[in-house]
């Protein structure tokens, strides 16, 4: 690794020539080998947001409940009784690529840490996975290892993995998506920042020991791949949820008296990144001691040391003087406990190892000059919208739903979450297969909803319109459940920014976003980018997860999507114009990928969200969903399936016309909203005064889904396929 | 009466067995640090679900050696009843207070998913509240809950009564069991019937609000037999 070299190491470092030209001004000197290290990652795409900042500047950010927004480990917002609600959603793409099992793992592991690092209880975990297409050879393995490793972490941790989403299609095949999600409880006058203070306190590093591994995995992270991926295996992490545990419980502990000053994770770029943060926020310098870092191995150099990305690490800042208080309690939890630092007013990071000062780099100008692009960006395509009568007719609506349901986005994804511990913790109201689930406030009559959402064939197919309706299904799927959504976390994922067509992309989906958080009062609190996501040239579908969260005021006043028994009237919320462009109807059963994605009106989303919202509350709704993909047909199957043995007649409107594109369009704000018979006309009549669209679309009854009376299909059958697929699927060889 | 539930690092429902006990006999019960020698004076003691020790090992073989094992050995063979959950159930089998090993599930996968089991012995402290056959609803949330022992320690466990629990169908006639166990044994008891170890999770059915109160039974019972 002694190289004299160092131009050409900066380069296979990642960073630019003009970077490393910026590396000699800023220090005076041409950096050594642990400087020129510290200077990639931070500046490397991962930790530095150089290709998004500017477009991530633009987006709405506060609300009147909004307590912290970006810029810290966690979003946090208040949820009533004294109580903040903390979370944030981040990318593990690239390790998860490469080794499944631990890249996904560790990607739970440092979600958890963000969270609890603000001084929250973590209370729950979501996923958003996305997979190559069934057919490709790596894909099963994929599935396998990474589901079995984001269980193997949240199962152990003990924080139940309520819900998620997973979908498939071949631009993933070279890369797949696994964005991991978890949202804590803290006391609102309890939350802890990374901003550290006061000249001469202690600066402690606790958890594991950092030991040689995922050296650079943050400059891994901010690459495309090659043919060469899984020789990139020695760049990830491995992860001891073990140790997670007990150093939740150890922070937690000790977060509940009045030592810490300021707390940061280390993720990314581990001590460098987490060092640099503290200090630099703080307006400080720090004075580290490289010989008190708990270390794994012998002999570890001053570079890796603050390049690993061992995990269950923190640095702390403490109040001087209660060190003895600290230790005590992660002596009690058996984990690693060690001053290594001291706040100087330097203004400069100081590295010393064996006697020796092996780093000096001053901390304010190495963030200030951070590269900041303004990437060259070319607007996407206007797809054309696909008129009905361009789709084939239907021979029989039910053997189409049959389709659909068994397909793999929309098939039962039970496989997956029953491998997940959705129980522990014993608050878990609605679990995963929900539009939302719902999680009570530990030992209070509050719950939280949680979901997490996009349609990436919507923002490939038009960027700007799939932002807004990842951004408006989340809103959606919270209403849904009655909650009053608060904020979102997104996690973006795109490929490679340097692409002007990829960076435009990026910029229409930031730009549908900001207008959906915008019209819905639903602010972005935290979040996370994730660039590259591309091989040999193949991107990835844009994909801007969102994780939405909403609060439920009274456990009594919720929806679920399970039908409560026969003769309900099914009441569409919502306008349908048979929307079939982009819909997943043209994709599965006429095999086509095109057309503009459905519009999202977002004053008419806010009405009619508002207006089903306040009928849960009213609790006047025995069942509720909302129209996604594969639109009403396949909604009133999911309400029926969800019950098990009831099943509905659904009616075609008189002015149908084709009716595939009023059964499985996809047009956009819509519910299928499911009353008793008695209250029907006058909720009908409130919809009118509010000006909601409304239309009884069927009845609750039967063994059987039908349309028209017709084209029975029995719902445990159709349930039996629903579930069949995903475990069939598993079990190929 | 008082309760005790012991915390391992790495326990993870021991808050959840609290809760549930708590709301049972109306009084928070004593949570116990593994490293501690001496336990309090109670009439119950909870091992609760989790990954003692990160399953390192084997799933409970660690926790087992924990410096308060000696002493639950010691009052359990006095007579106090014993209550280990999932985990809790993996540390009774490798400290001996109950027979047999918890291997890993049949399907290799962590199944978490409530399952029906038929109640085999309702004449014991655990499920004095349950009827004999009585089919209920409690979740299973584990990797290793593949119970293991030779034929002729089944036949005496059998034979015996020592059967608590085991996996059936709706009907309670004999159902895919969630990990493979031999016989579909969910449950099972010691020879003096105070000790009750278990891969179900009863705390996670004690309150109507998450699905199910056939859980909540076990702990009722045990308030109303120990009182």
């Amino acid at each position: 690794m002694i190289t004299s070299n160092i131009p050409a190491m900066a380069l296979e470092f990642g960073l630019s020539r003009s970077e490393y030209e910026l590396t000699i001004e800023i220090l005076g000197r041409q950096p050594n080998i642990t400087e020129l290290g510290i200077f990639s990652v931070m500046w490397s795409e991962h930790c530095s947001y150089k290709s998004s900042k500017k477009w991530l500047r633009t987006m709405p950010t506060e609300a009147p409940w909004v307590v912290c927004g970006p810029g810290e480990n966690a979003g946090v917002v208040e949820i009533g009784g004294g109580k903040v609600a903390v979370f944030k959603m981040e990318s593990h793409n690239h390790p998860s690529f490469i080794e499944p099992y631990q890249g996904a793992a560790t990607g739970v592991g440092g979600i958890l840490r963000d969270v609890f690092t603000m001084g929250a209880r973590p209370i729950a975990n979501l996923n958003s996975l996305r997979f190559g297409s069934p057919d490709h050879e790596k894909t099963r393995h994929l599935v396998s290892g990474v589901v079995a490793g984001v269980g193997g972490y949240g199962n152990c941790v003990g924080v139940p993995t309520v819900g998620g989403e997973c979908t498939f299609h071949k631009s993933f095949n070279g890369n797949n998506l696994v964005n991991a999600m978890t949202v804590g409880i803290a006391d609102a006058d309890k939350i802890f920042y990374s901003k550290a203070a006061g000249l001469g306190n202690p600066v402690v590093y606790v958890g594991s020991k950092t030991g040689r591994d995922g050296i650079h995995g943050a400059t891994m992270a901010s690459a495309v791949f090659g043919g060469d991926a899984e020789q990139k295996r020695p760049t990830v992490q491995v992860g001891d949820p073990f140790t997670e545990k007990l150093l939740i419980e150890a922070c937690l502990e000790l977060m509940a008296t009045d030592v810490i000053v300021a707390i940061q994770d280390m993720g990314a770029a581990g001590l460098t990144s987490s060092s640099f943060e503290m200090a630099g926020k703080g307006g400080l310098g720090m004075d580290m001691d490289l010989d008190k870092v708990p270390q794994r191995e012998n002999a570890m150099s001053a570079y890796e040391i603050m390049l690993s990305e061992s995990q269950e690490r923190m640095l702390m800042v403490l109040r001087e003087g209660t060190e003895d208080q600290a230790a005590a309690i992660f002596e009690k939890w058996e984990l690693d406990f060690a001053v290594i630092a001291r706040l100087t007013d330097t203004g400069r990071l100081v590295l010393r190892q064996h006697g020796a000062v092996v780093a000096d780099m001053p901390i304010a100008p190495l963030g200030k000059a951070s590269p900041e692009y303004d990437r060259p960006w070319t607007a996407p395509e206007r797809l054309e919208v696909i008129g009905l009568d361009d789709v084939p007719p239907l021979d029989n609506p039910s053997q189409a739903l049959k389709t659909l349901l068994t397909s793999p986005d929309l098939a039962s994804k039970r496989w997956i979450w029953e491998q997940y511990d959705h129980m522990v913790m014993a608050d878990t109201v609605g679990g995963p297969g929900g539009d939302a689930a719902i999680v009570r406030v530990h030992g209070s009559q509050l719950a939280l909803a949680i979901t997490t959402d996009c349609t990436p064939r919507y923002c490939q197919a038009g960027p700007r319109q799939g932002g807004r309706q990842a951004v408006a299904e989340a809103w959606r799927n919270l209403n849904a459940v009655g909650a009053r959504p608060l904020a979102i976390t997104d996690c973006l994922n795109f490929g490679n920014p340097e692409r002007p067509e990829i960076m435009g992309q990026f910029v229409s989906c930031v730009e549908g976003i900001s207008d959906a958080c915008k019209a819905l009062d639903f602010p972005v609190v935290s979040g996370n980018v994730s660039l590259y996501n591309e091989s040999d040239g193949q991107s990835v579908q844009p994909t801007p997860a969102i994780g939405g969260v909403g609060l439920i005021d009274d456990l009594d006043a919720t929806a679920s999507m399970a039908f409560d028994g026969p003769n309900d009237v099914l009441v569409l919320v919502g306008d349908t114009t048979g929307h079939l462009g982009a819909s997943l109807y043209l994709r599965e059963i006429a095999g086509r990928e095109e057309g503009a994605p459905p519009e999202v009106d977002l004053e008419a989303e806010r009405r009619n969200g508002d207006f089903v919202r306040g009928l849960i509350q009213s609790g006047r709704v025995t069942a509720c969903h909302d129209v996604a993909d594969g639109g009403v047909y396949v909604a009133v199957g999911e309400m029926a399936m969800a019950n098990g043995e009831i099943g509905a007649d659904v009616k075609l409107p008189p002015d149908a016309g084709t009716p595939h594109g009023f059964l499985f369009g996809e047009d956009q704000g819509r519910y299928v909203v499911a009353v008793r018979e008695m209250v029907a006309r006058a909720i009908l009549k409130e919809a009118d005064s509010a000006k909601v669209p409304a239309t009884v679309i069927g009845n609750t009854g039967g063994d059987s889904l039908t349309v028209d009376g017709d084209w029975a299909i029995s719902v445990s059958d159709l349930r039996a396929a629903h579930e069949n697929w995903l475990p069939n699927y598993m079990a190929q060889d | 009466m008082t309760a005790a539930v012991i915390v391992f690092p790495g326990s993870n429902c021991d808050r959840d067995a609290a809760v549930a006990i708590e709301h049972a006999m109306g009084k928070a019960p004593i949570m116990v640090w593994h490293r501690e020698t001496d336990l309090p004076d109670v009439d119950l003691i909870v091992l609760p679900g989790g990954f003692s020790y990160g399953d390192y090992l084997r799933a409970g073989a660690l926790a087992a050696r924990s410096p308060v094992m000696s002493e639950v050995v010691a009052r359990a063979k006095t007579g106090v009843a014993v209550l280990g959950i999932c985990n809790g159930f993996q540390i009774l089998t490798e400290s001996g207070l109950l027979p047999g090993a918890i291997l890993r599930n049949a399907g290799l996968h962590f199944v978490c998913r409530e399952v029906a089991l038929r109640v085999e012995n309702n004449r014991t402290k655990f499920t004095d509240r349950y009827d004999l056959n009585e089919v209920v609803y409690i979740p299973v949330a584990h990797k290793d809950g593949n119970f293991r022992a030779v034929p002729e320690t089944l036949d005496r466990l059998e034979g015996d009564g020592l059967v608590a629990f085991r996996y059936c169908d709706d009907d309670g006639d004999p159902g895919d069991s969630p990990n493979g166990a031999a016989r579909n044994i969910a449950g099972i008891l010691n020879d003096a019937g105070n000790v009750l170890g278990m891969m179900p999770h009863p705390e996670r059915v004690a309150d109507a609000r998450l699905g199910g109160t056939d859980g909540a039974k076990m702990f009722d019972g045990l308030a109303k037999v120990l009182a």
